[in-house]
């Protein structure tokens, strides 16, 4: 059934530290001097390509609180439709964590170098979630928006595929982490794969799994508000249609919902990662 | 404990180790081509620095690294040409105490021990922790035994390294082991432990007729434990008998 990709055999017996590690860590100070010499160097040399009008920016910074003065007073009248798109980016995003969390914890055991049950698959699922992730989440609602059409629906495919691509990476990731050992513990009693991932993997790493998904739940909010500026549902759609229509007093009511939303579901999350660190005495 | 046939008078090889050798896909040659036999209800103490070879040793009888050649008989059985199935039969048979006791720290200790039983379960039954009623009570008598009892519902990570080393122990003897593969159960705790640990091993095999092969870097723990002692250097054996043959300067050819 499974190859056992883990039983990657190694010489036993703890490396000594060597005078080969103290070179390895003079190369890398070496290293890190060119990468920041290069960065700078870069740096300017991306300044003059841009060749900003520096102007436009002291002019800019004048317009900015003129801009803000007619936007106020913010415009209250249209909440209904406000908050009907406010409960649909949240229902957008619970959707797509959960889809993309539920996929990605059957997933994750298959291309975890630790308890893949064969290279191919391995290969095959981190390359496949390399590219769900690679693909910015605006790129993916543009192709979704234009196969399927306006709405929640693309907007929702778009966060679940690359949501999945982050949670299959970062779950096989907490996978690695589990000791070596204790998984050989359980093989040396007979254990099978799936027993193995259950009572062995699984108790070490659901915590970790959880704050992960807790983590991404927030970034998909996050991006879920503005989907809606490509036509993928959400609260963005409601801000970028009356700055097409020039209604600044609707726009600021709406980027102070949309603040209010995430601030209440960062603080949320961080009393809730609190609460799970304690009950975990870490 | 009753299926387990007490160790008497007439000592049955229970394990052949021929020619076993092992070299690592780095080019490490771990194993040279080692050869001994274990009698049934046999305690037997391999010493050798570490770097030796024992752990490799003790990895290739069930077959957690693959040896490069030679054969390992277990039980009547060639190990080294079992397949899956066969390779959990056997492995079942044999419970493994490790140097860092490999619990699952977040488990209980109960449930640590009744990973031991795995082996017995089909994979969903297994995977889902649906143990029998008699499997339970096993693991609590074991636990009785190595004095864990009351430990039984904490957290293994809750436990100081002696009583961990003792629920690696119990989780070894709810797999009802023919034989008990012991590497370097001792390495990781202090000298009072140690002995306490290597009392509950030695009267435990002892008791239960269970055949025992430790791995030990500590020469006079051998000698005070083993009922026979093997001495592996660089890979190859060099010393085999009882602990009163051991003699100094034998002792400094292993460890030289």
């Amino acid at each position: 059934m499974s190859v056992d990709l883990a039983k990657k055999e190694m010489p036993i017996g703890q490396p000594e530290p060597s005078g080969v590690e103290q070179h390895r860590n003079r190369t890398n100070d070496r290293y890190l001097l060119w990468i920041a010499l290069f960065s700078i160097i870069f740096f300017i040399f991306a300044l003059q390509q841009l060749d900003f009008d520096y102007g436009r920016l002291i002019s800019g910074t004048r317009e900015l609180p003129l801009m803000a003065v007619k936007m106020f007073p913010p415009n209250f009248s249209e909440w209904e439709d406000v908050l009907r798109s406010v409960a649909e980016t949240f229902q957008m995003t619970w959707a797509a964590t959960l889809l993309s969390v539920v996929v990605a914890f059957v997933l994750s055991f298959f291309c975890a170098a630790n308890t893949a049950p064969s290279r191919w698959m391995f290969w095959f699922l981190r390359g496949f979630a390399a590219l769900m992730r690679a693909i910015p989440v605006l790129v993916w609602a543009i192709i979704f928006v234009a196969a399927l059409g306006l709405g929640p629906l693309p907007g929702v495919l778009a966060l679940a595929i690359h949501s999945l691509g982050m949670m299959i990476k970062v779950f096989s990731d907490s996978i690695e982490e589990v000791d070596q050992r204790v998984l050989e513990a359980m093989r040396a009693a007979g254990a099978g794969w799936l027993q193995m991932i259950v009572r062995g993997v699984l108790p070490l790493v659901y915590t970790s799994f959880m704050s992960w998904a807790l983590l991404r739940f927030d970034i998909d909010l996050r991006y879920a508000t503005v989907l809606g500026m490509v036509g993928a549902g959400g609260i963005g759609w409601q801000l970028i249609r009356s700055m097409h229509m020039y209604e600044l007093h609707d726009a600021l009511f709406i980027v102070m919902v949309m603040f209010a939303m995430l601030y209440t579901v960062e603080m949320m999350s961080n009393f809730i990662k609190k609460r799970m660190i304690n009950a975990n005495g870490l | 404990m009753s299926e387990i046939v007490k160790a008497d008078g007439i000592a049955q090889p229970i394990l052949t180790v021929s020619a076993l050798k092992k070299t690592y896909k780095d080019g490490t040659v771990a194993l040279r081509g080692v050869d001994f036999t274990v009698k049934a209800g046999e305690i037997v103490g391999i010493i050798g620095s570490s770097g030796a070879g024992k752990s490799t040793l003790m990895r290739c009888i069930n077959r957690l690294i693959e040896p490069s050649d030679g054969y390992v008989y277990f039980d009547g059985i060639d190990v080294t040409k079992s397949n899956k199935h066969q390779l959990r039969y056997v492995r079942r048979q044999m419970g493994m105490i490790f140097q860092s006791f490999n619990l699952i720290a977040r488990s209980t200790v109960l449930g640590n021990v009744l990973n031991g039983r795995l082996g017995y379960m089909d994979s969903v039954r297994g995977a889902l922790g649906i143990f029998s009623k008699q499997d339970i009570e096993d693991a609590m008598s074991i636990l009785e035994r190595v004095g864990l009892v009351n430990q039984a519902h904490k957290r293994a990570d809750e436990l100081s390294g002696g009583q961990q080393q003792r629920v690696g122990i119990a989780r070894a003897l709810a797999q009802k082991p023919k034989l008990i593969l012991a590497d370097e159960p001792i390495a990781s705790l202090d000298p009072v432990t140690s002995e306490n640990i290597m009392d509950y091993i030695y009267r435990i095999c002892k008791e239960d007729g269970i055949t025992c092969l430790i791995n030990l870097h500590q020469v006079e723990f051998a000698k005070r434990y083993a009922d026979r002692i093997i001495g592996i250097r660089a890979g190859r054996r060099v010393f085999e008998g009882r602990a009163q043959d051991l003699a100094q300067d034998v002792v400094q050819e292993i460890y030289a």
